[in-house]
């Protein structure tokens, strides 16, 4: 299992990266955490003629609260928003979603960009996003533009980004007090991809009942799945296990899984009914400031 | 493809040689400089055979290009022992027979080293997932987790005595 | 309670001494198979087949052959002038080494790449592959279809053959079997299936292959198990074009792992040793995960049809067992060559079983070739689960307690030595005692009211009771050989003037251990501490022939031929005593360390003062030195025998299971070393559970193999892994040199029916009697969902 040849170019800054982008046209690829690529590269799925390295640009790592954003650059690793204490404190769901991804050697290095930028359904930190409605800051030639999340995966393994262009920038809009989250995954063994799994973000208005929701699905679609109708659902609602059970079966009808190794598409429909219940359950209580 | 001239600092020793771009880490180590205490059990970055430390960060070199490390800093497991004194870790493995064939040892080692940093007094649960990312097909892993807790302890009672 | 008749300083038999290998482990400086490295050393990598059935039409060698340092692409025809295109398996059918018109099986080698260095070699394959012509066949995967009509005849070039059928097999009483069931009270049947899984050692597997031209002499650095029956078989296979066994050397270095998978003879040796010979430069090989768990040896593969009949009180009164077992393309099996089903004849398991049948069919299908241990002893777990499983099954169905009726059923101790109706001479057993341990430990009777109370409300809890017996040690030369060599084992000891030893053995650790309890065997017997006794195996050059470490046989074997070659050691040393305090052999004891005049324990020699006698004052007409050899044939094997129980519990909406305790009770005879036996058996319940709930090769309807990484063939992590609790008996085996009987493999054996019983205990309620495993959330998503406890 040996990739192919490639060549290596490091960029000092972010726009000689894009430069780089469009003078090596489709082939070139950008090299952030490398473990989506890398391991496609040794089996010979991915042959990339260069590989641009953008971890050494300095400033793309950052995690931060600003402008009413929580924004994480796009070099930033996955095992940064572990090791935060206030990331655990006040994103839960974001920690509980990156504890899920792969094992602590990858999550050293892999990012959290690029866990989105793959584009794959099943992993885990799109359906995160989408349940946080957050915002893909890209980067080209041109200049920067926002994407909001739903717009962002286009097709199986296709997001918005355009050739020449670079996810520079996560930014979820800082959750509300009273608000709550959480990932839960149904995984073959630790680090597998899910053979379900939700990730439910929710914020609690004074009297007790759910102001926002967002839920995202992972693995259960071509494209990571926003549960729409479970949300609107839930949305004004006081919490209650018939209106979680209500939610759960919404967001099944929402999903369109495959059969794989991983079992039945039924089997993956009675897992995200299951999940969202026991998602919303917690998230509630953590919204309560109960856990 | 491209060559690129790297200088890497490995176990305190700088290291200046070319690579070709594709050259994974894993390969320079075991093959260009001759330290093959750090092994290869799969492909896809599931075994945890290949784990150094790359700047104290746990890694899995077969996940990783040599030409990446240009400037950094790398520890493998012969670096470990210390002006002849084993590391704590190395001790534990020892005492609490947390190896058998000694294959994905010196990557649960280096996992170890950096999880204890993070760490010192980890729990059983916590050593369980830590170690998750390294596969061991001999031990049923119960006295690896005795080995990181000996470490673990022992590391504790060295900070006491130097404090 | 272990007793030690050695003290610490000399650890011998009972210390849980340190490891004596751990040094050179722990600091990374294990020296494995891919660690060698030789000047102008070439690397080989292997073109395979993208199908499972094909015809090569043909092989365009330009495109690999014209990239810079490529030096050869070898393919069947190559092989063919040498007639090396084909190698004996050790069951006697035969194997490609590389095609020549056919592929048998997706990822099967087609043909080798010689290139400079292992990037190229792997770019050339891509190349080569690219450049590979095939018609593809319509394969047969489904081994219930391999004797139909219209099935494909696989093996076209087996003189006589017109069906897949390898052999039948069968043994029993079978007139005796069907009256036991046709007078049987209550008979329960089951279908049983032992999927075909691989063995997945951290290291692959791989080989660096020397010739040295002037010398003529062959030099081979191999992961394998079994150094010296490899040396044999090169020299058969190939000696034709000249190699001769006594300038072949095959070394067998650390080892990553063997489980059974590094036994047998892959073609990418036998292409690298070709390839070695004709350019006269070193070659290696070594495989990537993709290749060891897609073209290496599976284990298991029996579709089993398991019978038991009972009396209505519960006394078990006969067992028939009708198997299909699937052997891939060839017969590639590893077993003894008079038992192509290995030991699954100790079927009969801990009951007292009067009449017992079984009989079995092998088959050829389009899949990679097999048929090996995964840490366990000849086909003997898939033995152990279709008894198990069926006495949880014939409990269920009489309402009766499962551990209850095995105490009902248990061979007696007092029966032992206990021929079983399928006639093996169990050495020695104490069943009930290890049972009752292991409900003791995970406290059995409480565990029955919380799942009752569980029940109730809803919630699913298993308990799982295993009470396996094992057969290792094989084997006695009358019955055991593989290709005609008989299974004994060997050790030659030497003593060193100052007292110090070296000991080399036919065998050879994948991690068991032996440089350490090698050492305390002879420690025990000479009184030489441990820590100076020297072990060596796996150099053919150096060590006394020996048929290898698997199937559990290394203590059982090599163990006891250390014991017997200590004691012509120790004859010898009275002898000398005797001299030396001029005193008659009679006059002398021995106690660990010394011979002392009886009675006056004040004179006495120590084996140190006799080793250097040995060498500077020994008796003339005596010859000097202090050493012997010993080829051990054991009279028969060894059971060890055990009682797990698992405690599984399940989430009754999502099917997720989680093991909650798991306590193993073991009895291997006389111990060791108990550190030693305690990690072995952590290691095989490890292995246990990952074939119960984890692991299975799947293949598609066309042959493709859908989980051929560590991305989807799920080895059991840490964190699925459960803190296991373990104790044992201590029933010496009455014919071996030290009571002991071999342990490694007995929780691998052990511990799958434990996981299996646990799930459908704690489904029984529902009607459940049987799960085949992998015993996997889904499956039981699936029978919840069928029972209408999940909508």
């Amino acid at each position: 299992m040996i990739p192919p040849t490639f060549d290596y170019l490091v960029p000092a800054t972010l726009p000689e990266a894009i430069a780089l982008l469009h003078e090596h046209g489709d082939e070139a690829k950008v090299l952030a955490g490398g473990h989506s690529l890398i391991p496609a590269m040794r089996l010979r799925f991915a042959e990339p003629s260069h590989l641009i390295d953008i971890s050494h640009i300095p400033g793309l790592d950052y995690v931060r609260e600003e402008g009413g954003f929580l924004k994480i650059g796009t070099m930033a690793r996955e095992v940064v928003l572990e090791d935060l204490p206030w990331i655990s404190e006040r994103y839960p769901l974001l920690v509980d979603t990156t504890k899920m991804i792969a094992d602590p050697q990858v999550r050293n290095l892999a990012t959290v960009g690029g866990n989105l930028a793959h584009g794959d359904p099943a992993n885990d930190h799109p359906a995160t996003m989408l349940a946080y409605r957050a915002e893909i800051e890209i980067t080209g030639a041109s200049g920067a533009r926002i994407v909001p999340i739903d717009e962002f995966f286009t097709d199986f393994f296709t997001t918005a980004l355009e050739h020449g262009e670079i996810l520079t920038e996560i930014r979820i809009p800082i959750p509300p007090s009273r608000s709550g989250g959480c990932y839960l995954k149904v995984e073959r063994k630790v680090g597998d991809y899910a053979a379900a799994a939700v990730a439910v973000q929710l914020s609690l208005a004074a009297d007790g009942s759910i102001e926002q929701a967002g839920i995202g699905l992972t693995n259960v679609a071509a494209l990571p799945t926003r549960a729409v109708d479970a949300e609107n659902a839930l949305r004004g609602q006081q919490p209650s296990d018939a209106l979680f059970a209500q939610a759960g079966q919404l967001a099944a009808d929402a999903s369109s899984p495959a059969d794989d190794l991983r079992g039945s598409a039924e089997y993956k429909l009675t897992l995200i009914r299951e999940l969202i219940q026991r998602a919303l359950r917690r998230s509630v209580e953590r919204a309560q400031g109960r856990s | 493809m491209s060559k690129h001239s790297i200088t890497i600092e490995i176990n305190g020793e700088s290291f200046t040689q070319e690579v070709d771009s594709r050259k994974l880490l894993i390969h320079f180590l075991r093959d260009d400089l001759a330290l093959t205490g750090t092994h290869i059990g799969c492909d896809t970055s599931s075994c945890g055979a290949c784990t150094i430390l790359l700047n104290g960060k746990s890694i899995k070199a077969c996940t990783f290009f040599a030409v990446q490390a240009n400037n950094q800093k790398i520890e493998t497991i012969e670096g470990v022992e210390q002006g002849g004194q084993l590391h704590p870790l190395q001790e534990g493995f020892h005492q609490e027979h947390g190896l058998q064939c000694g294959f994905c040892t010196p990557g649960m080692i280096m996992r170890g080293k950096e999880l204890l940093e993070k760490n010192p007094n980890p729990t059983e649960e916590e050593i369980r997932w830590g170690i998750s990312g390294n596969l061991c097909r001999c031990t049923g892993y119960s006295n690896i987790i005795k080995s990181i807790q000996y470490a673990a302890n022992k590391l504790n009672e060295k900070q006491e005595e130097a404090a | 309670m272990i007793m030690c008749k050695t003290s610490k300083e000399i650890g011998g038999m009972g210390h849980s001494l340190k490891r004596k290998e751990d040094a050179r482990f722990i600091r990374g400086l294990g020296k494995y198979t891919d660690d060698v490295q030789l000047p102008g050393m070439l690397y080989m990598d292997i073109a395979r087949s993208p199908f499972a059935y094909a015809k090569i039409k043909s092989i365009d060698k330009s495109a690999a052959m014209e990239i810079p340092g490529v030096l050869a692409v070898i393919t069947g025809e190559d092989l063919k002038q040498y007639n090396l295109h084909w190698m004996p398996t050790l069951m006697s059918d035969t194997q490609m080494v590389l095609p020549t018109d056919t592929v048998m099986y997706q990822a099967q080698e087609v043909a080798a790449v010689i290139a400079t260095d292992r990037y190229i070699a792997a770019d050339a394959v891509q190349a080569l592959e690219n450049s590979i012509e095939y018609e593809q066949m319509k394969p047969l995967i489904d081994p219930h279809k391999a004797l139909d009509a219209d099935a494909p005849l696989l093996r076209p070039d087996k003189e006589g053959r017109t069906d897949n059928h390898i052999w039948h097999w069968q043994t029993g009483d079978q007139e005796a079997t069907e009256q036991a069931f046709d007078e049987a009270d209550v008979v329960v049947k089951e279908q049983v299936y032992i999927p075909r899984i691989h063995v997945a050692s951290i290291e692959t597997c791989g080989c660096v292959a020397s010739y040295e031209k002037a010398e003529g002499k062959l030099t081979v650095w191999m992961t394998t198990q079994a150094p010296h029956a490899i040396r044999t078989v090169i020299a058969l296979v190939a000696g034709h074009v000249g190699l001769s066994e006594e300038r072949i050397r095959v070394i067998s270095p650390d080892i990553g792992g063997g489980f059974g998978g590094k036994v047998p003879v892959y073609p990418g040796y036998v292409i690298a040793i070709a390839a070695s010979f004709l350019i006269g430069k070193p070659v290696k090989w070594i495989e990537d995960r993709s290749e060891n768990l897609q073209a290496d040896s599976f284990a298991r593969d029996y579709h089993m049809t398991v019978e038991l009949a009972s009396t209505k009180e519960g006394k078990m009164t006969g067992l028939r067992i009708k198997t299909l077992a699937d052997h891939g393309y060839t017969d590639a099996a590893a077993n003894p060559s008079k038992f192509p089903s290995g030991l699954f004849s100790i079927v009969t398991g801990s009951y007292d079983i009067p009449t017992a049948f079984t009989e079995m069919d092998a088959v050829y299908t389009n899949k990679p070739p097999g048929g090996v241990a995964y840490r366990c002893s000849f086909r003997v777990t898939e033995a152990v689960h279709a008894i198990e499983r069926i006495t949880d099954v014939l409990a269920q169905k009489l309402g009766r307690d499962p551990a209850d009726l095995r105490f009902q059923n248990f061979i007696q101790k007092d029966q032992f030595p206990y021929r079983s109706a399928l006639g093996w001479e169990y050495d020695s057993g104490d069943y009930a005692p290890a049972l009752r341990k292991a409900m003791d430990m995970v406290g059995y009777e409480e565990l029955r009211k919380e799942q009752a109370e569980k029940r109730a409300r809803g919630e699913l809890m298993g308990i799982g009771i295993s009470s396996f017996t094992e057969i290792v040690g094989a084997g006695p030369s009358k019955d055991f050989d593989i290709l005609g060599i008989k299974m004994f084992d060997s050790a030659e000891v030497r003593i060193h003037p100052t007292g110090k030893a070296i000991a080399r053995f036919g065998t050879k650790s994948q991690g068991q251990g032996h440089e350490t309890t090698y050492a305390q065997i002879l420690a025990e017997e000479l009184g030489i501490p441990a820590m100076h006794i020297q072990i060596e195996e796996g150099d053919t050059d150096t060590a006394p022939y020996g048929l290898g470490t698997y199937a559990s046989r290394s203590t059982p074997t090599a163990g006891a031929a250390a014991a017997k070659a200590a004691h012509k050691i120790r004859d010898k040393a009275r002898k000398i005593a005797a001299y030396l305090l001029e005193v008659s052999e009679e006059d002398l004891e021995w106690e660990p360390g010394k011979f002392f005049v009886k009675g006056a324990p004040e004179r006495s020699k120590t084996i140190q003062d006799i080793a250097f006698a040995a060498y500077t004052n020994h008796p003339q007409g005596m010859e000097a030195g202090l050493e012997a050899t010993h080829y051990y044939d054991p009279p028969n094997l060894t059971f060890p025998f055990g009682s797990y129980i698992c405690v599984m519990d399940i989430d009754p909406k999502t099917a997720e299971m989680k093991i909650r305790r798991f306590v193993a009770i073991d009895d291997c005879g006389n111990i060791i070393n108990p550190m030693i036996v305690t990690g072995q058996i952590h290691g095989g319940l490890a292995m246990g559970i990952a074939p119960a709930m984890y692991e299975e090769l799947i293949y598609d309807d066309d042959g493709n193999i859908l989980n051929g990484t560590f991305m989807d063939y799920l080895l059991p992590t840490s964190v699925e892994t459960p803190n296991w609790e373990t104790g044992h008996t201590i029933t010496p085996s009455p014919h071996h040199p030290l009571g002991a009987k071999g342990v490694a493999e007995s929780p691998t054996v052990g511990a799958p029916p434990a996981v299996a019983n646990a799930v459908v205990d704690a489904l029984s309620h529902l009607g459940v009697t049987h799960v085949d495993i992998p015993v996997t959330p889904f499956k039981v998503w699936k029978i919840l969902k069928e029972k209408g406890v999940i909508s």
